[in-house]
Formats: structure tokens, C-alpha cells, sequence
């Protein structure tokens, strides 16, 4: 089970992102957990400056705007 | 908390050479449909059974020629910075920026705030990034208040609907206003002001960790704005027919004297009646500059005009509430009074030249 942090204050942008993280690991078929960081505190002490933002695991992979796909596959598999 | 530099290289659908003469070629259409727009339009505007002088005329004319000119113009314009912003990352931003000393710290950083990718939406984490990271508080200022301000929608806007020496003096004296604003910020020492958590960390006691800066190819970038521009468009297209039906309005049915009267230059308070007007009032520059465009044609002097658009554009109160969570109200008030006065002079300022 991976533990996925999408950090946003809930634009669209962050739920989109939300949306691609399940849609990817149903995809590969890897259990996750997601887990929505909206308190902007949380974001910024995460080192997150623009949103949204993505860790898997407690490891930071991206921050500001969608992921891109591949990548994000590429990020759930590692 | 690590962070991955090493990104897994993805393979992609499309070899490189055809997204290069992809893009080449839209800008190559692009230049060719835009260089028809007038003939095209008035062939339109021909079609109908109205007098091309009456106001109907006009009007058909303005809907056949502007709309699609501006949806033009905001296309290629955010494409392009779309593009260049994915060199200017925040976090690149910020590493030019921390350390810097007042004054040439405020020009660079209201510089870097038009070419840096900014959300409103992010701008709590971005001021917690800058300050933490050693980025004097004056210098911070002057990068929220440009990067919302000063961005290419509003120049295109003015640019397609008013006219290039609008475009110009907006950049200019927004800019101007971003780094004076931010410099005196800066000297008046408001440290003390921000938020208790704030202020920890601003001492380094509580440093967040940052994310390394991504390895992007040419097509990557250019994904990025071509992303740009759907997101821009999402969001924007609706203001524009508000403002675009607004502004119709205005030509329409409002008299010309009235509008002298209240918004000419003679009338010196519609200076600060226009700035105070502004900042509860809640849209973006698409929405806004479609009626500034009405408001200088029925005879509104451009001093008040402008004010009334930056106040719009740089003073809103949504942003306000997303920044209590890190400055307290004092500050909030110091910085709203600060970027107010800067907008009252150059209302003042432009109402006496021209």
C-alpha cells in the first residue's frame, strides 16, 4: 500500500490531480492510499510552492500544475 | 522528506521533429488568419441587412473583428509564455531572489513576477517558500503584487481592445507600483506582523524542504502550454462575454456627459471613489477590460480608468482572506493602504498629463 499526498487548497487543478493519481494506480493495479493536504500550512511546511503538488511515500515528486501522465505512472511504480 | 531527481524517462507517442513543425506551423496559420480578420469581418458584417455606421453595424462589426482577435491574440500570447514560464520555476524564483537586498531585490522580483507561474490559489505556500528561504519581506511583496497584476491576459486585452500605449503604461506603472510598493513595505520593518507560525519559520527554526527542479524536454515544454492555454481559456472565456456584454451596455445606453461628469478628469475624488470601488469588486482582467475599453470611449479620463483597473486586478478581497492565514490584519492593512496610494498617484498622475 503507497501512501499518496496530493497538496492543493482544492482548485480544480487539485482535484483533477486527485482524479488522475487513482485513475493511474487503478491502471497499474497498485493499492493506494490518497490522501488530500488542503491547510496551506501543511503545503507550504511540505515545500510545496505551487499547487498542486504530489508525494508518494513522504518522497516529494512534483509541484505546481497536472502531472503528467507518464510520469505519474512512472512515480507509482518506483 | 527526499526528493527524486532522477525522473524515469517516459517514452512518448510523437517524435520530437513533428511537434517542431507542428508549432511552426500554427504560428505560420495563425500569422495567415489574422492578417485576414478585417476583411473578413467587414465580409461578414456586410451580410447583414444593417447600415455598417449604425450602431447595430458597429456592433456586428465589433463582435465579428474584436472577439476573435483577442481569442487569437490569447492564444498564441499564453502558448508563448506558457513556454517561457516553465524556465522560471518558483523555486528557481526563489534561489535568485533570497538574499537579495532591498531595492534591486523589488525590481527583480516584480520582474520575475510577470515570467513565474502564479496561482492565487498557491500564493500562501509561495509566501511561506520566499520568506522561509530568506527573501526580505518587501521583496516578497513586490512578487505578489506584480505576478497577479501584471500578467499577459490583461496586456493582450488591453492591447487587442484599447490600444499598445495602454498595454505599455499598464505594464509600466504596474510594475512601478509592485516595486515601490514592496520596497516601502520593506523598510517599514512589519517582520514582527506576520503570523506567530510564519515568523518561526521566517527564523529558521523550521525550514521546509524543496523540491528539485525537473529535467524538461523542448516537447514538455511545449505540452505546458498548450496547457496553459486550455486552463487559461477554461477559465477566462465566460468573463470575456460578461465584459464583452457589459462594455456593449456602457456604449450603448449610457450617456456621454454623464460619464464626463463622474469619471472625467475634472472631477479629481473619482480617483479614489474608482480605486475603493475596485477592491470589492471580484474578476479577473478578461472581465474588466472590455468595460475599461467602454468606460475611455463614453469619455472617462484614463488616469481613473487605469485606477479602477488595477484596483480591480491587484486589490481583491478573496486574495486578502487567502493571505490572513500567514500576515495578521495590520499587515493586510499596511499592504492593502500601500499598493491603494500607489494606484491613487498614478490615477492622479495620468489624469494631469493627459
Amino acid at each position: 500500500m503507497k501512501t499518496v499526498k496530493v497538496f492543493g487548497p482544492g482548485c480544480k487543478r487539485c482535484q483533477t490531480t486527485e482524479a488522475m493519481v487513482k485513475e493511474a494506480a487503478a491502471k497499474l493495479g497498485i493499492a493506494v492510499e490518497v490522501e488530500k493536504v488542503t491547510d496551506a500550512r501543511s503545503i507550504a511546511m511540505a515545500g510545496v510552492m505551487s499547487t498542486p503538488g504530489i508525494s508518494v511515500d513522504g518522497r516529494l515528486v512534483h509541484a505546481g500544475g497536472l502531472p503528467d501522465a507518464g510520469k505519474l505512472e512512472g512515480w507509482l511504480r518506483a | 522528506m527526499t526528493v527524486d531527481t532522477h525522473e524515469p524517462t517516459v517514452p512518448r507517442g510523437r517524435p520530437d521533429w513533428l511537434w517542431h513543425s507542428g508549432v511552426l506551423g500554427f504560428v505560420a496559420i495563425w500569422y495567415a488568419v489574422y492578417t485576414q480578420l478585417i476583411p473578413v469581418s467587414e465580409w461578414i458584417a456586410s451580410l447583414f441587412p444593417v447600415d455598417r455606421h449604425s450602431h447595430t453595424g458597429e456592433a456586428i462589426a465589433f463582435f465579428f473583428y474584436d472577439v476573435p482577435k483577442v481569442m487569437m491574440l490569447l492564444t498564441l500570447i499564453v502558448f508563448a509564455m506558457g513556454v517561457v514560464r516553465t524556465w522560471f520555476s518558483p523555486e528557481k524564483t526563489r534561489a535568485l531572489l533570497s538574499g537579495k537586498s532591498e531595492g534591486v531585490g523589488n525590481v527583480m522580483s516584480a520582474s520575475l513576477g510577470i515570467l513565474t507561474p502564479f496561482c492565487s490559489c498557491s500564493a500562501v505556500p509561495l509566501f511561506i517558500g520566499f520568506v522561509s528561504a530568506g527573501v526580505p519581506l518587501g521583496v516578497t511583496f513586490s512578487f505578489l503584487i506584480a505576478a497577479p497584476m501584471v500578467n499577459e491576459v490583461a496586456l493582450v486585452l488591453l492591447f487587442g481592445l484599447v490600444g499598445w500605449q495602454v498595454a505599455l503604461t499598464y505594464l509600466v506603472f504596474g510594475l512601478g507600483i509592485a516595486i515601490v510598493a514592496g520596497f516601502v513595505i520593506g523598510k517599514l520593518k512589519l517582520e514582527g506582523w506576520l503570523q506567530d507560525w510564519v515568523r518561526d519559520i521566517h527564523s529558521g527554526a523550521n525550514t521546509p524542504v524543496a523540491i528539485q527542479d525537473e529535467r524538461l524536454s523542448m516537447v514538455d515544454r511545449y505540452r505546458m502550454g498548450i496547457e496553459a492555454v486550455r486552463e487559461i481559456f477554461g477559465k477566462v472565456w465566460m468573463w470575456i462575454i460578461l465584459g464583452i456584454g457589459m462594455g456593449a451596455l456602457i456604449h450603448g445606453y449610457v450617456p456621454e456627459d454623464l460619464m464626463v461628469r463622474i469619471m472625467g478628469a475634472e472631477a479629481w475624488w473619482s480617483v479614489p471613489v474608482a480605486v475603493l470601488m475596485g477592491i470589492p469588486m471580484y474578476t479577473n482582467a478578461a472581465g474588466v477590460i472590455p468595460i475599461v475599453e467602454a468606460l475611455l470611449g463614453k469619455g472617462a479620463a484614463l488616469g481613473t480608468t487605469l485606477a479602477f483597473m488595477m484596483s480591480v486586478i491587484a486589490l481583491s478581497l478573496p486574495e486578502m482572506i487567502i493571505l490572513k492565514q500567514v500576515l495578521t490584519l495590520r499587515l493586510i492593512a499596511v499592504f492593502v493602504g500601500v499598493v491603494a496610494s500607489g494606484i491613487l498617484t498614478v490615477g492622479f498622475l495620468f489624469n494631469l498629463i493627459f
